[in-house]
């Protein structure tokens, strides 16, 4: 049973293998094919025809990364209720298994409420 | 010993059909997109190459083939090559564990959606990196926009789908078309989008957005960004961006098919009437192939009607959608599928 379930991955590894192949050959062949004619100007970064001005390696928005942060705590919820919503017809009662499920949802859901309130979803 | 090469000339088959039937959609999707963008705006779009312009997005492959592969000074240049290859690579092996028939699939894992879920969000990185690596600030800004719009969205996919759950009682993919089978009054078909009419909107939104498709395209907001995270990228190496979007875009319509429309069962009404027909090795084998193009068929045109129909929504709006919006509307469909489904059980 486990050495048939680890061997249905193999098709899916080699399927892997192709699309890597299929990709990378793809970035291999256009640098061999296609003419190579680079000068300073052309491979200067592009900024709409302006001369660029300063690096792009600059502070953005911290915004960017509580949604990140966010998006872990709430990911995590999400993976916790597959299993359940599988198992759900087979909670004996059926009852006892939704009610333990609406527990852990009201917790998240009280989070959810306090980031709302923090405005840390605000983006205007 | 025999039957081991038996089994991996099968699955090398399988494996070249659904490579075929990914890759090949391609174009013809981007034809779709063009012929139809073109009639919804009066014009005639691509009319030149082959009948109807069919050729049109072959001509445009070569082209790009062809063309010289740019390689900016500023770059970081391991990242700025591996990123295409990552932003390609998820979206394809996505179609490792599809159910294109009853038996043509690579391989029926029993956590197959789990796979989907997880493997289709590994793309965001290829984006990430082509953003970063392209040391440019609108590729900066629109890797950032990518990255923030696309987990925010995740998670309303991820919830949505725990009510189709919560009916099939598996995560693999050719268990949940096999819970759909069957019919309600005799004309209805027993597909998961009419307990989950809730599940499929909030699906279909999240899809949108997963697949940067207007009218959530802000990643690449031609306007203001002018083309997002691959602005640095030539030749080939834009086609693989380009490639890994409309790949996803048939990705998620097949998990949309397989989880809300019943993959590739037969259509109601007429699929008993056309099946009755044909012969039996006909339908056994090509007719669900057959059911289950038309139906992404009919979801890939949708995309293309929805871009070219409505504007592009605003940053904060977008945010705020996905956030206050969407993600607690999907943890109200859990819990109301849970009842429901407890009503269904007694």
């Amino acid at each position: 049973m486990q050495e048939s379930a680890i061997l249905g991955y193999l098709p899916i590894l080699i399927f892997f293998a192709l699309a890597v192949a299929i990709g990378g050959g793809m970035v291999v062949v256009s640098t061999f094919l296609g003419r190579k004619n680079p000068n300073p100007e052309k491979i200067s970064t592009y900024e709409c025809g302006m001369v660029p001005f300063k690096d792009a390696r600059q502070r953005f928005d911290v915004r960017f990364y509580l949604v990140a942060m966010l998006f872990i705590l709430f990911d995590i919820e999400v993976v916790f209720l597959y299993p359940w919503a599988v198992l759900f017809t087979r909670f004996d009662p059926v009852i006892f298994g939704f009610v333990e499920m609406l527990l852990f949802i009201f917790v998240l859901l009280f989070g959810y409420i306090y980031v709302l309130r923090k405005g840390a979803l605000d983006w205007s | 010993m025999e039957n081991v090469w038996l089994y991996l000339l099968i699955l090398l088959l399988k494996m070249i059909g659904v490579i075929t039937f990914a890759l090949l959609g391609v174009p013809v999707m981007v034809w779709v997109e063009r012929k139809g963008s073109g009639h919804i705006q009066h014009r005639h779009g691509p009319l030149y190459v082959g009948p109807f312009g069919v050729m049109q997005p072959i001509a445009d492959a070569i082209k790009l083939f062809l063309k010289e592969d740019i390689t900016p000074a500023a770059v970081d240049r391991p990242l700025y090559f591996l990123a295409p290859i990552m932003a390609f690579v998820p979206a394809l092996l996505t179609f490792a564990v599809i159910p294109i028939g009853p038996h043509l699939q690579v391989a029926d894992i029993n956590i197959g959606l789990l796979f989907v879920m997880a493997i289709s969000s590994m793309g965001v990185y290829g984006l990430v990196m082509a953003g970063w690596s392209s040391n440019n600030k609108y590729a900066l800004l629109g890797g950032l926009r990518t990255a923030a719009q696309m987990i925010s969205y995740e998670l309303i996919l991820g919830l949505s789908v725990v009510g189709v759950l919560m009916y099939s009682g598996s995560l693999s993919l050719q268990e949940i078309v096999k819970a759909q089978e069957g019919v309600w009054l005799g004309f209805i078909p027993r597909w998961f989008v009419i307990p989950q009419f809730l599940g499929w909107v909030l699906f279909m939104v999240a899809a949108f957005a997963e697949t940067n498709r207007l009218p959530f395209d802000l990643p690449e907001a031609e306007t203001e960004l002018v083309a997002g995270y691959h602005i640095e990228y030539s030749s080939m190496k834009f086609a693989l961006f380009f490639m890994a979007e409309y790949v996803a875009m048939i990705s998620i319509s097949c998990v949309m098919v397989v989880l809300f429309f019943g993959g590739w069962l037969p259509l109601p009404v007429i699929g008993p009437i056309v099946e009755s027909i044909l012969p039996v090795f006909v339908v056994s084998y090509l007719m669900p192939v057959v059911w289950f193009l038309m139906k992404i068929g009919f979801f890939l045109f949708f995309m293309v009607w929805v871009r070219f129909t409505f504007p592009r929504l605003r940053y904060d709006q977008l945010m705020k959608l996905g956030w206050k919006v969407l993600l607690p509307l999907a943890i109200f469909n859990v819990f109301l599928s849970g009842i429901i489904r407890m009503a269904g059980l007694t």
